[in-house]
């Protein structure tokens, strides 16, 4: 379990901004954290991380307190068991793939987890690289299979994905599961992208102006329960169309687009590049297996 | 008659020129990583006048820093007293005068690119060995030095290039005893105040050649280091 509060004074372009946060989280899940840029997403992360001092903050995690301004306690980031996958990954470009997730380990402990994680993240043949001389996709494993050297207790990932094209995201998000899932991790992720936070997160936690507007099951965040749809599929509205007397709004779904026909009153506060839900409740849609029979 | 008077030349200046260099950097090099570190990284509020006196060598007429080392070593204040009576050492005209006004002389020239150095490595990296459990000890010399090479040796040789090449403070602490102040500036400084311009002459084009080689090196390292430089992708 974790419990955190935290509350501090954010500078941001338009001034300063209080980010003030408080949530809880079972061990084991997968929280995501969404918000515009500039929300104090990352700030979140690194307050955790014990990298950026709050004014007023109480972090504990499974029992042990990291952070209480009240007793001036503040564990350093040495000392927290957290995985930290950084947006720009911050692999040590002096060192080799291996080096890199070697230095990780503490003193003395058997190198058994490196191969293990070298074979779950398929980096065997890239072990004696340099990280400049491997494609982002590949950067994006060996920062996460970094960060899970030390068996932490927390994995915090900033926008990891947010660089990779669709087909590269999609394989990412499998590994993260797998991580995840094969370590037992509590797993805290920063993300913009609807499609994946419905993939991958337990719970969502959505701030905006500095304090969480939302939180619950990505389907309790993004949805209004009040649809009892039969189907419903998340995508982004890549343009709107008029026609005589309804409008054509044509949305991009994974990678393909969907036409879907909508009302004037529908069509209301969608514009281009919206996130939206296309849920049908009226009829069966048709359902088939692919691939050869 | 030109060999006769070639023979006559007294190398010592040379490898008194040499020696002071190295010792110089080596002192300049082990005090800096820290001084360094601190400055690049530190939220010290009067940081700033820190980094102004390590720049003041750059600005200064050589002659003014020499004349108050001068007076800070003489037997007469309180400083050189103090050495004097507790440690038994001389400052004023000896080598080891020499070097300590060396260190202070140079100090500039091996601070300002390893500061720069630190300060432009991303921050994610120093932040990333700390969640990986690392100390700041630790970051410092298998993370941030090793990825910093180009600024350790631009540091290294400007220093070793600029302490060959100082006179004013040389003179006015050590003076110009053969063997044991007299570097090669000085030496030159002398000949042709005797009208021994071919032996100027030597000293001279000594120091202008291997000067330029050693620039030469630094600028063509660089240039192959920017160029497989990762942090430069």
């Amino acid at each position: 379990m974790i419990d955190f509060y935290a509350y501090k004074i954010l500078q941001t372009a338009q001034g300063k901004m209080p980010l003030e946060v408080s949530f809880q989280l079972e061990q084991g899940n997968l929280l995501t954290i969404y918000g515009n840029s500039g929300a104090g997403k990352t700030t979140l992360l690194r307050i955790l991380a014990g990298l950026t001092h709050s004014e007023k903050s109480r972090i504990v995690v499974q029992g042990e307190c990291w952070d209480n301004t009240e007793t001036k306690l503040h564990l350093p980031t040495q000392k927290r068991a957290v995985g930290f996958v950084f947006q720009d990954f911050a692999l040590f470009p002096n060192l080799t793939i291996r080096e890199n997730l070697e230095y990780a380990l503490p003193n003395g402990e058997s190198n058994k987890i490196i191969d293990e994680l070298l074979e779950l993240m398929q980096l065997q043949s890239l072990q004696k690289s340099k990280p400049q001389h491997i494609s982002g996709g590949q950067k994006q494993r060996v920062a996460l299979a970094r960060a899970i050297v030390r068996k932490p207790k927390i994995l915090l990932l900033d926008e990891p994905l947010s660089a990779l094209d669709d087909e590269m995201r999609e394989k990412l998000q499998d590994y993260i599961l797998k991580i995840h899932k094969q370590f037992n991790l509590t797993t805290i992720l920063v993300s913009h992208h609807l499609p994946e936070i419905f993939k991958l997160a337990d719970k969502v936690c959505l701030i905006d102006s500095g304090s969480i507007q939302k939180m619950g099951s990505p389907t309790e965040v993004f949805t209004d329960n009040k649809i009892s749809n039969k189907f419903k599929i998340t995508g982004e509205v890549l343009a709107i169309e008029k026609t005589d007397f309804l409008y054509v709004v044509q949305v991009l779904v994974g990678n393909s687009i969907i036409k879907v026909v909508a009302t004037e009153k529908e069509i209301e506060g969608i514009s281009i590049s919206s996130k939206v839900i296309v849920a049908s409740k009226a009829f069966n849609p048709i359902i088939q297996k692919i691939g050869l029979k | 008659m030109k060999l006769a008077s070639l023979t006559m030349i007294d190398l010592s200046p040379l490898w008194l020129t040499a020696e002071l260099a190295l010792i110089t950097t080596a002192i300049l090099f082990v005090l800096s990583i820290p001084l360094c570190y601190w400055l690049a990284f530190s939220n010290f509020k009067f940081k700033v006048v820190i980094e102004a006196i390590v720049s003041l060598p750059l600005v200064l007429p050589p002659s003014v820093l020499g004349f108050y080392l001068l007076l800070a070593f003489s037997p007469e204040n309180e400083f050189g007293k103090f050495l004097d009576h507790y440690f038994d050492t001389r400052l004023v005209f000896t080598f080891e005068g020499l070097i300590i006004a060396s260190v202070i002389y140079s100090l500039p020239f091996m601070v300002h690119p390893l500061q720069s150095g630190l300060k432009n490595l991303p921050v994610s990296l120093r932040e990333a060995s700390y969640t990986l459990g690392k100390s700041k000890t630790t970051t410092l010399f298998k993370i941030l030095l090793p990825n910093i090479k180009p600024s350790l040796l631009t540091g290294l040789v400007l220093t070793f290039a600029h302490t060959i090449g100082e006179f004013g403070v040389v003179l006015m602490v050590g003076g110009s005893i053969p063997g044991e102040t007299k570097v090669v500036s000085i030496s030159i400084y002398d000949e042709v105040q005797a009208m021994n311009y071919e032996n100027a002459n030597f000293y001279a084009g000594i120091l202008f050649v291997f000067t330029f080689v050693i620039l030469l090196s630094v600028y063509f390292i660089n240039q192959t280091f920017t160029k497989t430089n990762p942090l430069n992708d």
